[in-house]
């Protein structure tokens, strides 16, 4: 392949580039990007079982698209080209290969899902293409040594599961925990995280039960549970099933400790839909803002981020969980593309990924920031622990780190 | 029950007859459309390349489900089952196993040959509606059977298996997408011609017999269910071949890769070909690869909606699928010679 | 012994759901004699174009109202434009149509109301159902409408002259238009009241379930076994189905060791087909003779 051979030839010359010591002023592009315009890669599940994540790849464009109405970035425009992988693998597969191979981009950025990226990953690191910042909380992406071109963005689902096990074996030594999990990658991977951060106490858990996505409710679960005669829940669920869930304990007047994951401690999309009455007391944490909550109506970030939505992506709405989510991780990608100077290469755009200082992207919490090294590939780590008290989160405690290693 | 409210129906066989010389293409344009296979990628990008080994695979998985519903006129929505044992079978053997992934074919072949034969026997009762229940709940179920705890050493539980893409052998030099692409070619041009073959031979007649009309099929000596589970069988036995060979294009396989929804697109792909016309598969099966991505060129937000208002466009121009184009293309042909 | 009794209170409340849907599916088997795969769909949809009227500040019962006669009339309009032209084409091709109005359905709901879950209102109140905290009163309403729908299909069917030439319509539409019915008009027909019949139990299903785009998909694949299982040409059958299903799936995850959690679902539904190989019409169906 001519273009492929262009992109090594490329790629050996700016190796032997940056040896030579010389200075960066000279521009330097890779494939996907020159003097006018950078082009990013993206792949979404807009249709099939999880479209409803499919509000992020839309976020992501309309964010791209004020940068540019903002003049784009160190004068280069950014072209977004997101592509739909129905959350399959094999699709993924097919998509991102054309992202590569035909539409050539720079990076792929933000792909969705653990299924979705494991099928990528070989291929986008045998390529030297990066694969920046995905779209999902597993712990295997922070792995700078096996695989260099890939890097996460959130905190991985595990080192948050361990917060919460550090936190009731300290609060609640004598808990009887028992657990409700979604019978997936991001299901098990919290479990994983809970009996490690649970470790010698792992016999605080009385029970697990495990779900279907495929279920129209999860009751008959929740009863099993209040059986077992536990006093405190651990709700791992995706938004619909984590709001069921809440409903249902309430509805059969079963009153434990209710932990919840971040994936589902969204106050529009969760708390009121289950009813803030059913919802009270529940603890979660959080590394990102709630755009449904009124504490954050004067801050100067979330003030910003309203404004975007007004103005650029009027459809967005502010209570999904994604659309924060999405203008974060694409805050993030503009940030390291300005780092990135003049010098477009995929190896520098790596590099600069791999040396974010503190940085605080407009929808994170307060204290929370992004650091990254070339040991650390795991953007954010820090979490705080939150309850929900009338019709928001309180913020309590210190802000947490759990870092996982692989 | 008093006889009186029994129905008495004589059932319309829900798969039209198709005479078993209308199954093929003429000689001169199968030639055509294998020169131009084996051409094609000499001239494309890698990507392509893939996409047209993706297209073989699933017109393989289409030609599968044609057999069975076509030849032996029995509905299946669990096709993503046999699929999926297939492509856990390659991949389990070649990444635990070590074994080559030329040889774990025929294995997955065969498992999914028996898997089906014995899937086949409860089928035999069913029929129709009910049958389709039936199928649809293996595809359902097959996922979470994937999942389950117990294989999880096997089949890497939630996480999948990840597969290496072999490189060409002999020292050829050829890329791994065209080697592959090749081989996947090969292997698609012997299921095609065994399968023309076999739905000339004794077994076709009988599976074509079976689906015009059982009760008389029976009548005349076919053995009905046999013949029946052996149609199921075939079918999951190249089904199965199919998946394997997926699994190596995808090198990766994976729970949330073998879904109802794959169930469902193969069938589309079957209608769009033309139910019981082999050569429709691999036009049945560029409708499951390209139209998504022409929907989703179109609206990303309602590329679902796009994607429905194509395939009723299709469905509405021509219900009896690619074959009917086929057939009106022959006729102008006809006079244009006459004339 | 107390979990027993729990689980299979659970069972009857989530069977509702189930029993629900598959009276909508037996409708409109009844009417153009196979299953549609986008009914739950059309069930969402429904339920969304009252969840819209409300929050426009139209009260409970009547955007109930209006939504069944929308529904009626859109399932009569979907018919007509859609599958009408269709009705010389293969079966099969049909099925393929199902499958296209399914994804066309879905995927302009959720770009019209995105996909975040709504809160859905019950007018019976969510308070525990005669002191068990297992059934809620919504429950327990839920339960009633659906009996009291199964006995007004009952009677539709079996003594007004329109029930009646539907079925004959459905079963043998050479005859039945010998005898003077309008065949095509009583398909039309089946799609209304059976995309009325689909609102109603979307309807009920949200409070439950939360009202989002995805809502009926699970539902619906239920609601098909609980109709095969039944008969699918037996409202009672359906009904009777619904409870079973939920039923059997809760005991089957909390009784089976080791697998029955995980495998409910398929558990059920092995279930079912070994019902169906013993008695392949289903419990209450009717057997079919063929004559060649």
């Amino acid at each position: 392949m001519l273009s492929t051979r262009l992109s090594t030839a490329a790629f050996a010359a700016v190796i032997a580039f940056a040896a030579s010591g010389s200075a960066l002023a000279q521009k330097k592009y890779d494939t996907g990007a020159t003097d006018t315009e950078i082009k990013i890669g993206n792949i979404m599940p807009y249709s099939g079982p999880a479209s409803a994540y499919g509000v992020i790849g839309k976020t992501e464009e309309a964010y791209f698209k004020m940068i540019n109405a903002n003049g784009g970035i160190n004068g280069r425009k950014i072209n977004f080209v997101t592509y739909d992988d129905g959350y399959s693998p094999p699709k993924a597969v097919e998509q991102v290969r054309k992202l590569v191979e035909s539409d050539e981009v720079l990076v792929v950025f933000n792909p969705l899902g653990t299924p979705s990226n494991t099928a990528i990953q070989k291929y986008l690191n045998a390529k030297k293409v990066p694969q920046l910042f995905v779209a999902t909380g597993a712990t295997k992406w922070n792995d700078p040594k096996g695989f260099p071109w890939t890097m996460g963005w959130q905190p991985s689902y595990q080192s948050e599961a361990q917060i919460y096990a550090k936190y009731l074996i300290k609060e609640k030594p004598n808990a009887k925990v028992a657990i409700l999990y979604q019978n997936d990658d991001f299901g098990k991977d919290y479990l994983k995280g809970l009996k490690d951060g649970f470790g010698a106490k792992a016999s605080m858990i009385v029970a697990e039960e495990s779900y279907e996505t495929s279920e129209p409710t999860i009751d008959s679960h929740i009863v099993k549970l209040k059986a077992t005669g536990a006093d405190t829940f651990i709700n791992i669920a995706t938004p619909k099933f984590a709001a069921q869930a809440i409903k249902k304990i309430a509805e059969i007047d079963w009153k434990p400790l209710h932990l919840l994951t971040n994936v589902s401690a969204s106050v529009g999309g969760v708390m009121k839909p289950a009813g803030y009455e059913n919802s009270q007391g529940i603890i979660s944490a959080a590394y990102a803002k709630d755009g449904a909550d009124p504490q954050w109506d004067n801050d100067p970030g979330m003030k910003k981020f309203l404004a975007f939505l007004e103005k650029h992506h009027p459809e967005g709405n502010k209570i999904d969980g994604s659309v924060v989510y999405g203008y974060g991780a694409a805050q993030t990608l503009a940030k390291v593309l300005e780092m990135c100077g003049d010098n477009l290469t995929r190896e520098n755009v790596m590099k600069q990924a791999a040396s974010l200082k503190d940085f605080e992207p407009d929808t994170l919490l307060p204290g929370v920031k992004i650091n990254t090294s070339a040991s650390d590939f795991a953007p954010i780590s820090q979490l705080q622990l939150m309850r929900f008290k009338g019709e928001k989160w309180e913020l309590f405690g210190e802000i947490m780190s759990g870092d996982v290693s692989n | 029950m008093s006889a009186a409210t029994e129905d008495a129906v004589t059932e319309a066989p829900a798969v039209e007859a198709v005479p078993k010389r209308a199954m093929t293409l003429g000689l001169g344009t199968s030639l055509a459309v294998l020169a131009a296979l084996v051409i094609a990628p000499l001239f494309v990008k890698n990507f392509i390349i893939f996409q047209m080994t993706m297209l073989l695979i699933y017109a393989l998985a289409v030609l599968a489900l044609n057999i069975l519903t076509g030849g032996s006129g029995q509905f299946s929505l669990g096709q993503s089952a046999f699929y999926a044992v297939g492509a856990y079978t390659s991949a389990i053997l070649m990444e635990h196993v070590g074994m080559n992934y030329a040889l774990t074919l025929p294995i997955a072949g065969i498992i999914c040959f028996a898997f089906g034969f014995v899937f086949g026997q409860p089928a035999l009762r069913l029929s129709g509606v009910y049958l389709a229940l039936a199928t649809f709940a293996l595809a359902v179920a097959m996922p979470q059977l994937l999942k389950l705890g117990f294989f999880e050493h096997w089949t890497g539980g939630v996480q999948g298996l990840v597969v290496t893409k072999p490189d060409a052998p002999f020292g050829l030099k050829m890329s791994q997408d065209m080697w592959l692409y090749y081989f996947t070619l090969a292997i698609s041009i012997g299921i095609y011609v065994a399968s023309v073959n076999l739905l000339r031979s004794r077994s076709g007649r009988a599976f074509m017999a079976i689906r015009d009309n059982e009760i008389a099929a029976s009548a005349m000596g076919v053995n009905v269910a046999l013949y029946k589970t052996l149609a199921f069988g075939v079918s999951a036995g190249i089904t199965g071949i199919a998946g394997g060979l997926g699994a190596i294009a995808v090198q990766f396989v994976a729970p949330d890769g073998y879904t109802i929804t794959l169930a469902i697109s193969l069938f589309l792909g079957m209608v769009v070909g033309g139910v019981g016309w082999l050569p429709g598969s691999i036009v049945g099966s560029a409708f499951i690869i390209f139209v998504p991505n022409i929907a989703e060129s179109i609206s990303k937000g309602l590329s679902g909606a796009v994607f429905g208002v194509l395939l009723f466009i299709v469905i509405f121009l021509v219900p009896h699928g690619a074959r009917q184009v086929a057939i009106v293309a022959q006729q102008l042909i006809g006079k244009l010679r006459k004339g | 012994m107390e979990l027993f009794t729990n689980q299979v209170l659970a069972g009857i409340a989530t069977g509702a759901i189930y029993a629900c849907m598959a009276l909508a599916v037996v409708m409109i088997y009844q009417a153009i004699d196979h299953l549609n795969f986008a009914q739950g769909e059309m069930a969402m949809f429904s339920t969304f174009i009252s969840w819209q009227l409300m929050q426009w500040g139209i009260p409970y019962w009547w955007a109930f109202l209006l939504t069944l006669i929308i529904s009626f009339a859109g399932g009569i309009l979907i018919e007509r434009l859609l599958f009408k032209p269709l009705a010389k084409a293969p079966v099969l091709t049909n099925v393929a149509g199902f499958i296209a109005l399914f994804a066309i359905v879905n995927s302009v709901a959720g770009l019209t109301w995105d996909f975040t879950i709504k809160q859905y209102p019950t007018p019976f109140g969510s308070s525990p159902f005669l002191g068990s905290q297992l059934i809620s009163t919504h429950q327990a309403g839920m339960i009633g409408v659906t009996v009291g729908l199964l006995i007004a299909l009952y009677l539709f069917f079996q003594f007004t002259r329109i029930g009646l030439a539907m079925r004959a319509a459905a079963a043998l539409p050479e005859s039945a238009r010998l005898v003077g019915v309008n065949t095509s008009w009583m398909i039309a027909l089946g799609w209304g009241m059976a995309s009325a019949i689909g609102a109603i139990a979307g309807i009920l299903i949200a409070p439950v379930v939360f009202l989002e785009p995805n809502m009926m998909g699970g539902v619906l694949i239920y609601g098909f076994a609980a109709a095969v299982l039944g008969g699918l040409t037996s409202p009672l059958g359906a009904v009777l189905g619904g409870f079973l299903v939920g039923v059997f799936e809760n005991l089957a995850g909390t009784y089976i060791p080791g697998v029955g959690n995980e495998l409910k679902l398929p558990i059920a539904l092995a279930l079912i087909i070994t019902v169906l190989v013993v008695k392949p019409a289903g419990l209450m169906g009717r057997p079919i003779v063929k004559r060649v």
